[in-house]
């Protein structure tokens, strides 16, 4: 069946979005969007309104008919209705689990890496050696009251008196679910295969229990697709079916719904495998910060649970001090007054900067947001634990050993923002300038934001699994991913290595689409915009000696980069980049690239 | 005429508040439908499952796990005392026994082959609801709880902590503008609810916890004084399983905001009134602001109830407050919802509303108001 049209819906905590993908002259385009507040709670208590209000905005700004009374008329016939539709949640917030292996750092991180992936926030990570007793372990795992259990521990074939004991922690909490009494928790077993009849025993009576493959059947290796799978499933069957109007939803789908944050890693995992790139995604929400990131072609999410702009904004605060935050900030204010104005946005989370002072303060705090969330992400998206290497003697005086962070700044190609701060800023500049400061991309780096977030609809579109629509899908997600999703803010040239200052840390010659060549210098503490579009530019590209733009100190690297809606932005402020501790230069610093990038109107506060 | 969803706090000088009190887990209720109920009244009772620990007598006892059966001097269900033997070694010839005592008054609830576990568990903890408001029960919830309904004022603040308490409505500041001061706290206050006006400092507040008030509700409250009295820096609003004498209710948010003249006004004129208040907030998904109920007699009604799920959003003459810089706490009229989208000095587009604050006209983001629910 070819696909011709496609409806799909993302069910978020307060909005639900919706957009229409049709194919035209053979390509597959985004035709417009709606979105509506979502409806999970009190008054309405039914997603489905949620989900019908937005389409009905898709069907006011299309002109095309969708609903018949209160259903979706699938398929397409004629000029009416759609050939499908999907969707995914995180409505009632979203999947939470807690997982539990034996070695923390081994069984316990791959279990974390299989429902983080999946698109789960991990509330607890129990392991055999965790520090805490029996007692306390069961006290914890009563009070979280997950929506579902992952166990994992031991290596098949291997000793399951570890796992075991596991279990029947969990057994002697009897754990209840977090929606409702009125039915057993999900668990997944995914250890040891020679402890399966015992680990039935234990918690076949009082849980709900699945057992899938071993999530780690060799040391070597970490097997996540089967506990990830299972979770999904399970996510749709208890889960989703607890929650309000989820089952109305469920019979209208043409596939599963997904999580939306496994929906958005799935993406973000087939285009760098598309396209043989390494990706760095970010969500950055009211509540929580998400991380994706494909290095050496191995997919790590992370969610910051409570590193966010509105809900946990004091949460940041805490976390990264008042110092950290106001070193962005390029002018002076009272701290005990800042405190309360991001205390009053944490009570009052809709609203909005009105004055540019408050704008600053906000992109202020969503850098250390950002950043914090990033070195999270980099210490868990690492090699395998516990690996014995072998070594040659070429190997002796490389230090290389196993739990190195997989990120690389200087090896990623694409790094990609969304949420509401980055994709609402009121100047492109301003996301582009607060996703280098925070991440720090490091040689050639490509920038973009999604500006409506539709990563999640085309997550779930691209893991359309029924064979008949899979390569139609699939083709779909790619293309409207590509020419709609994406917004290109343009190419970040960062060398890294030191240099004196004033010096010339890069030096880029540019041959633009129309064949004029251009020309830039950037000195250390120095940050240029060279404007271009998102066309294919050739570039050759020259570090002074002690610098490194991606081949070597001093190397000159001769590629093609592209511009975008900002440009292509030479940073050469240096990596480790340093600000001032004397605030008055600090302060004329930021000034500085905050010109140079065409960050603020001006100002004066 | 134009109309907005704005979120807004409640005001409301007389309104049937419907309040359900459940059990964690499911247990017993133990009033009927058309009881009436004073707030520490118990409604519903049931036993917590009691703690658990584990004792690895394989290991302790050094046998097999599959022999820690064979060693127990107890069955799976039977009770112990504390300090009783739990397992016992046969030793060699009766001589060299080793063994394990329970370190509490429990019951044994599984032996592992597997691993030499033994889980013993403490006994029930009881837990009961009380009825919190003053009221009648209107439905019970079979096995989990009730719900009580009653006539009354009801206030929201924005942001608490502490927990329900109880008491009378004392009103300390003579203008909603007043901060309430330290001197202000005597001990003859103990047990009420002080209502201030425009801010209470750390010290007011520490006094207060001391002399033993049952609330404090006031206009604002210094943000980073909040770790001072919990003990950590509050980085999200979710709050009241705080172990506090005194529950905190900020009506307008962090800062010396006056308190809203409504909301004084109201909470002046039922001065001497027992209330019941919560300081639990969470905003989040499914938003609890703090509250506070103050029950009223048949005799004072005067029947001009309002739902309180009414949420219409703002409309022309809508009264709103202002709840971000550069004008936050002001209030004003709404005078004109212009539909198009607006450019603020931060750039940002957004919708707007006309607002009318002292005869002046300005242009606030929709998102930044709050509408004032008032009957």
């Amino acid at each position: 069946m070819e696909l011709r049209s496609i409806l799909a819906t993302d069910c978020g905590s307060t909005t639900t979005k919706a957009i229409l993908i049709e194919k035209i002259d053979g390509e597959y385009r985004l035709k417009v969007r709606g979105e509506a507040p979502t409806t999970v709670e009190a008054p309405f208590e039914d997603v489905t309104k949620g989900v019908l209000n937005a389409v009905m905005e898709v069907e006011e700004l299309s002109g095309r008919k969708l609903l018949e009374g209160e259903e979706i008329i699938t398929p397409q016939n004629g000029d009416v209705g759609v050939d499908i539709y999907i969707s995914t949640s995180s409505a009632g917030g979203g999947l939470q689990m807690m997982v539990a292996g034996v070695v923390k750092s081994m069984s316990g991180e791959s279990a974390e890496r299989a429902a983080l992936g999946a698109g789960s926030i991990v509330m607890d990570v129990l392991a055999s050696n965790d520090g805490r007793l029996p007692h306390e372990k069961i006290k914890r795992i009563r009070q979280l009251r997950p929506d579902m259990i992952l166990l994992s521990g031991g290596i098949d074939g291997g000793t399951i008196s570890h796992v075991v004991e596991l279990a029947e922690i969990l057994a002697a909490a009897n754990p209840k679910p977090r929606l409702g009494q009125h039915y057993k928790l999900p668990v997944i077993y995914a250890g040891n295969e020679k402890a399966k009849d015992i680990i039935k025993e234990t918690l076949g009576e009082i849980t709900d229990l699945d057992i899938v493959e071993n999530i780690r059947p060799v040391l070597e290796r970490e097997n996540l697709g089967p506990s990830r799978d299972k979770i999904h499933d399970l996510f749709m069957e208890h889960v989703m079916a607890q929650a309000p109007g989820y089952k109305k939803l469920m019979a209208w789908t043409d596939a599963p719904i997904m999580p939306t944050p496994g929906a958005v890693g799935s993406l973000i995992e087939m285009i760098a495998k598309e396209e043989n790139i390494t990706v760095v995604g970010v969500d950055i929400g009211g509540a929580t910060t998400d991380i994706f990131s494909v290095f050496q072609g191995q997919f790590n999410r992370t969610v910051s649970a409570n590193l966010g702009m509105s809900y946990s904004i004091c949460n940041v605060l805490a976390e990264t001090g008042l110092k950290n935050v106001l070193r962005w900030v390029p002018f002076d204010i009272d701290q005990k007054e800042l405190t309360n104005r991001i205390g009053n946005k944490m009570i009052r989370p809709t609203t909005v900067p009105q004055s540019l002072e408050e704008l600053i303060i906000e992109q202020a705090i969503a850098r250390e947001a950002l950043r914090l969330s990033f070195i999270q992400h980099k210490s868990f998206a690492v090699n395998l634990k516990g690996i014995q290497t072998e070594r040659t003697i070429s190997d002796a005086f490389e230090q290389s050993e196993s739990g190195l962070s997989l990120v690389n700044m200087m090896e990623l190609d694409l790094l990609v923002g969304s949420g509401g701060v980055l994709s609402h800023a009121p100047r492109r500049q301003q996301s582009a300038k607060m996703m280098i400061d925070a991440f720090l991309p490091e040689g050639i780096t490509q920038l973009a934001v999604d500006s409506i977030f539709m990563m999640p609809q085309l997550g779930v579109l691209a893991n359309i699994d029924k064979k008949e629509l899979a390569k139609d899908a699939r083709k779909a997600a790619l293309e409207v991913f590509e020419k709609d999703c994406l917004i290109r803010l343009g190419t970040c040239l960062a060398p890294v290595g030191k240099a004196k200052p004033g010096q010339v840390v890069l030096t880029a010659e540019f041959v633009m689409p129309g064949g004029n060549i251009v020309r830039q210098e950037v000195k250390l503490g120095e940050m240029v915009v060279v404007e271009a579009s998102y066309e294919p530019i050739k570039a050759t590209l020259t570090p002074s000696k002690s610098m490194n733009i991606g081949a070597g100190k001093g190397e000159i690297i001769e590629t093609t980069v592209y511009g975008g809606i900002v440009g292509i932005i030479l940073d050469g402020r240096g990596r480790p980049m340093n600000l001032p501790d004397d605030p008055a230069q600090r302060i004329a610093n930021l000034s500085d690239w905050s010109k140079a990038v065409n960050e603020y109107p001006d100002y004066k506060i | 005429m134009a109309h907005s969803y704005t979120p807004g706090l409640k005001v409301l000088h007389e309104t049937k508040v419907k309040k359900e009190r459940r059990l964690p887990l499911k247990g017993e209720v133990v009033v009927k439908k058309g009881d009436s109920v004073s707030p520490d009244d118990i409604v519903a009772t049931t036993n917590l499952p009691g703690n658990v620990q584990m004792i690895n007598v394989g290991n302790m006892l050094n046998v097999d796990p599959s022999d820690v059966s064979g060693v127990m001097k107890k069955n799976i269900g039977d009770s112990f005392n504390k300090d009783e033997l739990l397992a016992e070694t046969k030793g060699l010839f009766g001589l060299f026994k080793s063994s394990v005592k329970v370190p509490i008054d429990c019951t044994c609830e599984s032996v592992s082959a597997i691993t030499g576990q033994v889980v013993l568990r403490e006994a029930p903890i009881p837990v009961e609801i009380d009825a919190y408001i003053t009221g009648l029960v209107t439905e019970i919830i079979p096995e989990e709880g009730v719900e009580i309904e009653t006539d009354a004022v009801f206030i929201q603040g924005i942001f608490g902590i502490g927990g329900e308490s109880r008491g009378d409505v004392h009103i300390v500041s003579t203008a909603r503008d007043e901060e309430i001061t330290p001197d202000m706290i005597t001990a003859d206050l103990k047990g009420k609810i002080v209502v201030g006006g425009s801010f209470i400092s750390l010290e007011a507040y520490q006094k207060a916890l001391k002399v033993g008030l049952a609330g404090v509700v006031v206009g604002g409250f210094n943000y980073h004084d909040l770790e001072a009295i919990l003990g950590y820096t509050l980085g999200v609003a979710i709050t009241g399983s705080e172990d506090l004498v005194t529950s905190l209710i900020v009506t307008e948010g962090y800062g010396k905001i006056p308190m809203g003249h409504r909301t004084f006004d109201l909470l002046k004129e039922h001065h001497g009134k027992f209330a019941s208040i919560n300081g639990a907030t969470q905003i989040r998904a499914g938003v609890i602001r703090p509250e506070i109920v103050i029950p009223l007699s048949k005799e004072n009604l005067t029947n001009s109830h309002k739902g309180i799920d009414a949420s219409e959003g703002i409309s022309d003459g809508s009264l709103v407050r202002i709840i971000r810089a550069p004008y936050f706490g002001r209030m004003g009229i709404v005078r004109g919802l212009p539909a198009e989208l607006q450019k603020m000095e931060s750039e940002t587009m957004v919708r707007v509303a006309a607002i009318e604050i002292d005869g002046e006209i300005l242009h606030i983001p929709r998102s930044n108001l709050e509408m004032i629910e008032t009957d």
